[in-house]
């Protein structure tokens, strides 16, 4: 089992240690898959993290100039393991300024991602750092765990409301009350609603669009179709998660959407040109 | 006691008094003929730092008359005095320095643009003589730098950082974040910067060796350096001896004083036995580094899958492009083992330190290193920092 990549473009490692700091931000604890085409944060649904679950998938080719593995077998070429995100982001954050950043799974006193950067210096000799960032690795009788999810049988999709503004009003919300439901329809209107013994705040936003996908994506083809456009679908969370998921944002996606299955699950999408972000918050009743 | 200090001095006094904030919470003055002497210390007697203001850096200074006066005062009434310093720049023109011993107090005067002054009576208590005992001439590592330097270097680990160690060889100088023995040593992050001789001013090594002390309490001496622009020398000698690192020009001196983690001292004799075996110099070649160079032995990732049906050693074997032949990873696991014996047999001779286990834990390759490593074959993996002590 080996891997290497290396960076040597400023920009792609710029961007790539954006993604692992909003990774970061959405949980203490992941998965990371390395194939050889791709790279999969994984965060599966479990009773422990809220029932929340995350896949973020990006293309190696964009972001390493550099890329081998060998994963633990031929037939399963992959290599699965359990990181903390925080402490790779940390690691890419000090050595922005970096020749080249290799990262390679290596065996120091245990498994460890090791990030190591040359860094330029006045000097003859390049100054080098590294980082060794303890990681677990996931034996092959659990890789069924953290396989992508299937897109779920929405009853609406919707593009979202620019993320930084949804973030305001949530961060608002928050202070009143503990959940929020989200409900939309298929007329590019999507409503953010609290609601307590005191108060109710409503939230309305309106032409939003839905991706074109709604209608013939959706597994359940026929009853979508006939779904009035007016009725709205609805869902409600935890606000915490939701404003976990919008405060690690840190650039704008190409495309922001939002898939909910009515009073079961809210399914969140960010597009980026590289980098694709889902998330996925079970409704409470 | 009455002195006066003006211009830019203002604010570096500020920065010195800042800066010793950061190891106590008490400031010890001391004026003495040849400089006044602003000092802290921590609670554990563990750090200690010193500015020596010359006669040259007011533009009066007179001392008490008679026996020597010593005293201390919170810390943070002091910094009051200096609290914003960006607005001391620009608006304090001198500062005012004057002991009243009748009301045990000092006056701290700031006289300021447009005839403002803001008058400090701090008070303070009677305190014996704080002086730690060092010698930088004795020391066998002696270093300069830019602050830059150390500033560059230290970004690269948290600012939670307590412990971090610094080795040498007669090129490079290695810093790395130190874990405790006792805490979970698997699960946390190691750092490691590498720093070639050529980045120093001075680089003197007469002795190969590390030492782990408080990354922490020496912020505050970076800091000071950083905006006076003065370089930073380094001493330091024995693990256990303190390292001071200090700035100087021809008004002030600054002196940061150090413990360092001590050795077992049965490490010492150890130290030198092998001391004949130099250590292999680091490779440079970082950037030429192989992938193949790069095997792991996994344990647990090679549990068969359902559809699998030879042991495990198979699929080692079939790392085709390795350079290293396959066989080399079981013969490795095997001198391991042999390995793990003979540190056994080691045990019962001396009491293996802690430290340095964790020293050499860190320097080794794939597997916990002993001195038996070099006899692997692994070691063609590329250790970017090789273990200061002799000990491949």
């Amino acid at each position: 089992m080996k891997f290497r990549g290396k960076i040597i473009d400023v920009a792609c490692l710029n961007h790539f240690t954006r993604v692992i700091t909003t990774i970061s931000k959405l949980t203490k604890m992941c998965v990371l898959r390395l194939t050889p085409d791709n790279l999969f944060f994984v965060l599966s649904g479990k009773v422990a993290n809220g029932g929340v679950s995350m896949w973020c998938e990006l293309s190696q080719a964009n972001f390493f100039d550099e890329y081998q593995m060998e994963g633990v077998s031929s037939e399963d070429n992959e290599i699965c393991l359990e990181v903390t995100p925080e402490n790779l982001s940390r690691a890419l954050k000090t050595v922005q300024n970096a020749k080249a950043v290799k990262v390679k799974l290596t065996k120091k006193h245990c498994p460890c991602l090791t990030i190591a950067a040359e860094l330029p210096t006045l000097s003859s000799v390049s100054r080098v750092v590294t980082h060794d960032v303890p990681v677990d690795v996931i034996p092959r009788r659990l890789w069924h765990e953290f396989k992508e999810p299937n897109m779920p049988d929405f009853d609406v999709s919707i593009y979202l409301p620019p993320l930084k503004t949804m973030k305001n009003i949530v961060d608002r919300m928050k202070n009143l009350s503990n959940f929020l439901v989200i409900e939309a329809n298929l007329n590019g209107e999507m409503n953010l609603k609290i609601e307590t013994d005191l108060v109710s705040v409503t939230t309305h936003f309106k032409d939003l669009g839905n991706p074109p996908w709604g209608d013939d994506a959706s597994q359940d083809g026929g009853a979508s179709q006939s779904r009035d456009p007016e009725a709205m679908v609805e869902a409600r969370v935890d606000i915490r998660r939701l404003q976990q998921f919008l405060m690690g944002q840190q650039v704008n996606p190409s495309k922001a959407m939002c898939n909910i299955v009515h009073q079961r699950v809210v399914h969140l999408i960010l597009l980026h040109e590289d980098v694709s972000l889902q998330y996925f918050i079970p409704a409470v009743a | 006691m009455d002195c006066v200090v003006t211009g830019g001095n203002v604010k570096v006094l500020a920065k010195a008094i800042h800066s010793l904030s950061r190891i106590g919470d008490e400031l010890y003055v001391e004026p003495q003929e040849d400089a006044l002497a602003l000092r802290s210390v921590n609670s554990s007697r563990s750090a200690y730092a010193c500015f020596l203001f010359a006669p040259l850096f007011f533009s009066r200074y007179t001392i008490p008359s008679g026996h020597a006066f010593r005293c201390k005062m919170a810390i943070k009434s002091v910094q009051a005095v200096f609290r914003s310093l960006a607005s001391l720049e620009k608006t304090v023109e001198k500062c005012h320095i004057e002991l009243d011993k009748q009301k045990s107090r000092l006056t701290f005067t700031l006289h300021c643009k447009h005839g403002l002054l803001k008058t400090h009576n701090l008070s303070f208590q009677d305190s014996e003589s704080l002086q730690a005992v060092f010698d930088k001439d004795s020391c066998a590592n002696v270093f300069r730098a830019q602050p830059r330097l150390l500033v560059d270097t230290v970004v690269h680990f948290p600012p939670s950082l307590e412990e971090v160690t610094v080795a040498v060889s007669d090129e490079r100088m290695w810093v790395r974040n130190h874990v405790d023995e006792e805490a979970e040593q698997s699960k946390a992050m190691l750092t490691e910067l590498c720093l070639a001789s050529d980045e120093f001013d001075h680089f003197a090594v007469g002795a190969h060796n590390s030492i782990t002390f408080c990354l922490k309490e020496l912020r505050g001496l970076l800091v000071f350096a950083e905006s006076t622009g003065l370089p930073i020398s380094m001493y330091f000698d024995e693990p256990g001896s303190p390292v001071v690192l200090s700035v100087t020009d021809s008004v002030l001196e600054g002196d940061f004083v150090l413990a360092t983690l001590s050795d077992d001292p049965n490490h010492r004799k150890n130290n030198s036995r092998r001391a004949h075996t130099p250590p292999p110099p680091p490779p440079d070649d970082f950037m030429n580094d192989d992938i193949d160079a790069y095997l792991i032995a996994m344990d647990t990732s090679i549990a068969p899958g359902p559809s699998a049906t030879g042991p495990p050693t198979p699929s080692l074997a079939r790392s085709t492009f390795s350079k290293q032949p396959a066989a080399a990873n079981h013969k490795t696991r095997i001198h391991s083992e042999e390995e793990e014996e003979e540190e056994e047999d080691e045990k019962t001779d001396l009491d293996r330190p802690p430290n340095k286990k964790f020293c050499s834990l860190f320097f080794g390759s794939v597997l916990p290193s002993s001195s038996q490593m070099s006899t692997q074959p692994v070691t063609s993996q590329e250790v970017l920092a090789s273990d200061s002590e002799d000990d491949t």
